[in-house]
């Protein structure tokens, strides 16, 4: 420890300041080769965050590591992916100014500090499954711009706070109320770049899944995954669930900023697919989750040893709950039903786990495909849309025994 | 491009001792979240116009974003510029377009 350190320490003690965490850095080659052209990463600790795949230092994107999913259905805070639109995200957050603010068409605008949050209303949880609308994207084909993800841009939660539902009830809302508008602390860093901002209907935004989460886990959210409270749309992709949430605003429009209007946009098509040429069709705002499933103790190109394997996963979808997974070695052509792990909750990933044993030595293709208890199920026909969304068809990993 | 980060710190400050006693949890939360993010290590490397790109792209993102995409073609890479002027504003002027568009291709184009 250096001296300065030591001193700093010693002073912290007598203030009540505590250093939680000293210094990291990008091991010497410490690197991932994500299996995608140009799929080289380096691996860095951000602040309360282990070792994770960068997919930009500035704004800091940061992906899950994809064995930390064969672990607790649950994925830990220092392993929770990072994603930021703009680079102007505050580097120090004091609960003593910190105002959550909603207002706009209400009846009476209120300011709350997170310890009021804590204490005025009933806390909630829920387990809730957080995805990138890009999760996946770097295995589109063809490639289309934008973070290029591997699989490791989602995560599950215990989510806890006070219902949206709730906040909006004590303002009142306005009677010609249509959504409701989030923003958070970040900001682009020129001033006139569009501030991040999201939007639910109002019918929506009062379903009392959808909750105002100032813990993760049991914990206060680490900084970097929106400290001090986050926006929780269980089912929804992760652009609704705004991060430092400040602003709660009712709106009687349906908003038109550009992260809503322009961005985050999903053809209105069958499918929500198009293909690369195709121009001029409808668009929305993207929404739910589709159902996934994928293989977290085996990667495409493993070799296994001969004889009985357990063949571990997750699966997911948007809060109808998984019905079956169900395992193929065979490309897709015969499936095998899997034991489903315990129940977290609709919206939480759901592990799942069989036993095969490989009839002889040679190369298998094995294939995941779950389905939902509303009947939706995984194809094997990818998602193609110019933005590089929803990818969910079924996964396939070509392993030798 | 795999150079050490620079020191990152993150300090937790706790409640002061008269919030402590407001609940239970407060003991164990903090009241002060600040870290301190990693320099970005990537440059844009040598290239025709790559100090127009510095000024240009470096100001909102870092390099690393440029080199992470797959090989883009002209056509997407002015795409990407004019996405950064039109939706995000950057003050890119009308002349530096194809210059930055330029350094792209070299940097990672696809022809």
């Amino acid at each position: 420890m250096t001296q300065s350190r030591r001193r700093f320490l010693a002073s912290a003690a007598a203030t009540g300041t505590l250093v939680a965490s000293g210094s990291a850095a990008i091991a010497a080659g410490g690197f991932v080769d994500l299996p995608m052209t140009n799929g080289r990463r380096p691996l860095a600790k951000f602040p309360q965050k282990r070792e994770l795949i960068v997919q930009s230092t500035r704004p800091p994107i940061l992906e899950t590591p994809f064995n930390v999913f064969d672990g607790s259905e649950l994925t830990p805070n220092d392993a929770f992916y990072v994603r930021w639109h703009l680079a102007g995200v505050p580097d120090t957050v004091d609960l003593g100014t910190f105002r959550l603010n909603v207002g706009g068409l209400v009846t009476m605008p209120l300011t709350f500090t997170v310890d009021q949050l804590r204490r005025d209303f009933p806390a909630t949880e829920v387990v809730a499954v957080n995805q990138c609308s890009g999760n996946s994207r770097g295995f589109f084909a063809p490639r289309v711009a934008g973070g290029e993800w591997a699989n490791g841009g989602m995560g599950n939660a215990r989510w806890r706070g006070v219902r949206l539902k709730d906040l909006l009830t004590k303002a009142g809302v306005g009677a010609n109320a249509k959504q409701v508008r989030f923003t958070g602390l970040d900001h682009g860093i020129l001033p006139a770049t569009p501030q991040f901002m999201k939007a639910l209907d109002i019918n929506f935004a009062t379903n009392p899944d959808i909750i105002v989460a100032y813990d993760m886990n049991g914990a206060p959210l680490p900084l970097l995954n929106g400290f001090p409270v986050r926006l929780i749309v269980p089912g929804w992709f992760a652009t609704y669930w705004v991060k430092m949430l400040a602003n709660i605003e009712v709106i009687d429009h349906v908003d038109d900023n550009f992260w809503m209007k322009t961005a985050y946009r999903i053809p209105d098509t069958p499918g929500n697919t198009v293909t690369p040429d195709q121009t001029g069709y409808p668009t929305i705002p993207i929404n739910t989750l589709r159902v996934r499933s994928f293989v977290t103790n085996f990667a495409d190109g493993d070799k296994l040893p001969a004889g009985v394997q357990t063949v571990r996963g997750i699966a997911f979808d948007s809060g109808r709950g998984i019905k079956t997974v169900e395992l193929s070695s065979d490309g897709g052509a015969t499936w095998m039903p899997a034991i489903l792990g315990r129940d977290l909750g609709p919206y939480s990933f759901r592990k799942w786990q069989i036993a095969w044993t490989p009839p002889g030595a040679g190369p298998y293709t094995l294939a995941c495909r779950a389905t939902t208890n509303s009947g939706e199920t995984q194809t094997n026909v990818p998602v193609w849309n110019p933005s590089g969304y929803l990818r969910s068809n079924i996964e396939t990993y070509k392993v030798t025994v | 491009m795999r150079a050490p980060i620079a020191g990152i710190a993150l300090a937790v400050g706790l409640a002061a001792a008269g919030l402590l006693s407001l609940r239970a949890h407060a003991a164990s939360n903090p009241q002060v979240v600040t870290i301190k993010l990693p320099a970005t290590t990537v440059d844009f490397k040598p290239g025709p116009n790559v100090a127009t790109a510095q000024t240009n792209c470096l100001i909102c993102h870092g390099a690393d974003y440029v080199y992470n995409q797959p090989a883009l073609s002209r056509t997407q890479w002015t795409a990407e510029v004019n996405k950064m002027r039109n939706a995000y504003k950057a003050t890119i002027a009308d002349g530096d377009v194809d210059k930055i568009v330029d350094y792209l291709m070299s940097a990672n184009g696809k022809t």
